[in-house]
């Protein structure tokens, strides 16, 4: 098989566009092991259920502010005008608060699935929307394990909301509003790494008073934001059977997979056409 | 040999007459033929009405046509015009493959229609998903370098979904040579088919199981019936016979409706379906034996009898092993019919699938359900009635169908 001018130009085209490309949709969730990503820890025990998170964020980013109240066993979800609430549970040990609201995952499933970037995970740990890079396909929303982002589907302009740590407040060196509002000291903002000691340090002092585990310290992969509770957390509502890989890594294997697929491809099939280019004779009875 | 005459007759015209491409081009958009066809009168009103939608869609935003949820945020126009269309579109891939890869010039009859369908399907289904879109004006923010999100599947489907509508328009684009007549552009134009086609067959195999690929995170919302790891390989697999079946549908139709199609073409149809039918039930086969392999590795015998269950066995048994079986037999038996039978039930089938990932399987436990609402119906009936008018314009006019102009050179 000789290598003409022609052929080799075509071989060239294909390994060029390969490169081009294959370079482009290489995979790689940010590893988030040498940043430190700040928290939030929630403490169930706490917690009173007196909504001032509710109202102080709704103020803070200038939504609605919440206007039903806690009903036991009733369980209100976040929407697109309301980024947290708190819900009431009849649990074993009596009733018991859990607030919900964006987890921040060390790996989110939304940012990974953002094609835009504009779910985004800052290197202070909150993930933030940027609406200038949005076109609404809602595959975050899709990918989001604890449906967090809410759309706003009776818009012409719509956004996508959800908890972001109050991200501009962090900026500004503030804390986040829930956080600074919470007057039972449920709530307490920090590094993550030092808000699994303060929770560790809960359990070993009263162990009679906790359950013997930190939701969000392994599920999803590591969230931001912790919850410790006084039962089992299946009754407060949250997902235990969640898997404690990230999220990403379940599309990783096939997007790792793609340079493969374009360097091999062209190469196989410029090579089978060149194999079977003798076919053209008898070609009327095949089969 | 009459029909022959006259197609030289306008190629000549075309060529001498010394009208102004201009001049040309307006007299070819001009409608053709008789206007009050059963299809026009049908398809026209939906069109209209699907219009219509479409504004409100925009003006009101998507939740005043759509029943789209927080919990369910892709519905019918996604489950169904992307994902959907976008399997039955894969008849162009693999029948570029079996013709300029593998040399079997038998089916070189209608790598043309096969092509131009797949890349119709192509540009009004991504077009659809335009219409899902919040914020459509950000659409060109992945392709224009600003924000590349890598890490997202969706990334390379669009992309894909890109690079493989300029394949396919360089793959067909000889046939619009040879209609304006332009000799020197077809030349060039057909020189680059072989590396359109290579590039174009590696674009597919990406984002047939990249579709696929999508609902991997959804891993808690998916039915267990209808979720593993290896989606894009079912994808993937399932969209050869997909596209296969469309192609045996589609030609059947073509060669009813089409009265353009040379006399040795149309007898060839008949082995052409023969083959194709050969080349499905392998496919199936390989398809319905993983997708055995998955449910029996993920031991989900606990499934079966529930509902979800019953409907799961109906996909499977119903749509993927007996038209399997059904393709096989009337291969053997050269049963032309019964292969359109199965190529039908085969198209229900790879339907039921893709929207029991979607659609019907998505939040399956959900206390309320999605469906869609009669105005998204429309929407979608809507992109499938005006694809259909492009493909019958460009038809009409290109010769797709029939035999290229006569100077054309033969070997390409």
């Amino acid at each position: 098989m000789a290598l003409n001018r022609r052929n080799f130009f075509k071989v060239l085209g294909v390994t060029g566009a390969t490169l081009a490309v294959g370079k482009a949709v290489k995979a790689a969730p940010a590893p988030g092991n040498n940043i430190e990503f700040s928290g939030i820890l929630y403490d169930s025990t706490r917690c009173v259920g007196c909504q001032t998170c509710e109202s102080s964020c709704a103020e803070a980013n200038g939504l609605p502010a919440p206007v039903d109240t806690i009903e036991a066993g009733i369980i209100r979800k976040t929407d697109e005008s309301h980024r947290t609430v708190v819900n009431s549970f009849k649990t074993s040990k009596g009733e018991a608060f859990l607030k919900k609201q964006c987890m921040h995952c060390n790996e989110p499933a939304c940012t990974a699935a953002c094609l835009t970037q504009a779910m985004y995970k800052t290197k202070e740990g909150a993930v933030i929307w940027r609406g200038n890079k949005c076109m609404g396909c809602r595959y975050c929303m899709v990918s989001c394990p604890f449906d967090i982002p809410k759309f706003e589907y009776h818009s012409a302009n719509p956004k996508i909301e959800k908890c972001n740590m109050c991200y501009s407040r962090l900026t500004e060196g503030k804390i986040p509003a829930c956080v600074e509002n919470c007057p039972a000291e449920a709530l307490i903002f920090g590094k993550r790494r030092d808000l699994i000691k303060e929770a560790r340090k809960r359990i070993v002092e009263k162990p009679e008073q906790y359950t013997d585990h930190i939701y969000g310290e392994q599920e999803a992969g590591g969230t931001g934001f912790l919850y410790l509770a006084g039962v089992p957390f299946n009754e407060l509502g949250l997902n235990t059977s969640i898997q404690t890989k990230s999220y990403p890594e379940l599309s990783k294997g096939f997007l790792y997979s793609v340079p493969t697929v374009f360097v091999l491809w062209p190469a196989i099939l410029l090579g089978i056409r060149e194999a079977t280019k003798n076919n053209h004779s008898n070609v009327e009875d095949d089969e | 040999m009459l029909k022959m005459m006259s197609n030289t007759e306008v190629t000549i015209a075309k060529d001498n007459d010394g009208k102004s491409i201009w001049q040309f081009l307006i007299g070819e958009f001009k409608p053709r033929g008789k206007f009050l066809t059963p299809f026009n009168i049908i398809s026209i009103p939906v069109i209209l009405l699907g219009l219509a939608i479409i504004v409100v869609r925009f003006w009101k935003g998507l939740g005043s046509v759509t029943n789209l949820t927080q919990e369910v945020p892709w519905g019918l126009w996604i489950g169904f015009d992307v994902v959907t269309g976008v399997a039955f579109a894969g008849g162009a891939y693999v029948l570029t493959f079996m013709v300029y890869i593998l040399n079997m010039q038998k089916y070189h009859s209608i790598v043309r229609i096969t092509v131009l369908n797949g890349f119709l399907a192509y540009v009004f289904y991504a077009g659809a998903l335009l219409l899902d879109l919040g914020r459509p004006w950000n659409v060109i923010n992945p392709i224009i370098g600003n924000s590349f999100g890598t890490s997202s599947v969706l990334f390379l489907v669009a992309w894909h979904f890109l690079l493989y509508m300029v394949a396919q328009l360089i793959e067909f684009s000889p046939a619009v040579a040879e209609w304006l007549g332009a000799k020197r552009a077809r030349k060039i134009l057909s020189g680059m088919t072989v590396a359109a086609v290579i590039f174009g067959i590696t674009l597919s195999t990406l984002h047939q199981s990249g579709l696929g690929a999508l609902y991997l995170m959804a891993k808690d919302k998916i039915h267990p019936l209808w979720y593993s790891e290896f989606i894009p390989v079912m994808f993937f697999v399932s969209s050869v016979f997909a596209g296969l079946s469309m192609v045996i549908f589609e030609g059947s139709i073509s060669h009813k409706v089409f009265n353009q199609i040379s006399e040795k073409n149309h007898k060839a149809h008949s082995g052409i379906i023969i083959g194709l039918s050969k080349i499905c039930a392998v496919a199936m086969f390989a398809y319905f034996f993983l997708q055995v392999l998955v449910f029996v590795h993920g031991k989900r015998w606990d499934f079966l009898n529930t509902p979800m269950g019953y409907w799961y066995l109906l996909e499977m048994i119903g749509f993927v092993l007996f038209p399997m079986l059904l393709f096989f037999y009337s291969y053997r038996r050269n049963n032309v019919l019964l292969i359109k039978v199965a190529a039908i039930l085969t198209m229900v089938g790879v339907i039921l699938n893709r929207l029991n990932v979607t659609v019907i399987g998505f939040r399956w436990d959900a206390a309320i359900r999605y469906v869609p609402t009669w105005m998204e119906l429309v929407v979608t009936i809507t992109v499938i009635f005006t694809e259909i008018w492009i493909f019958r314009w460009v038809i009409n006019r290109m010769p797709v169908l029939r035999d290229s102009p006569s100077w054309v050179d033969e070997k390409n």
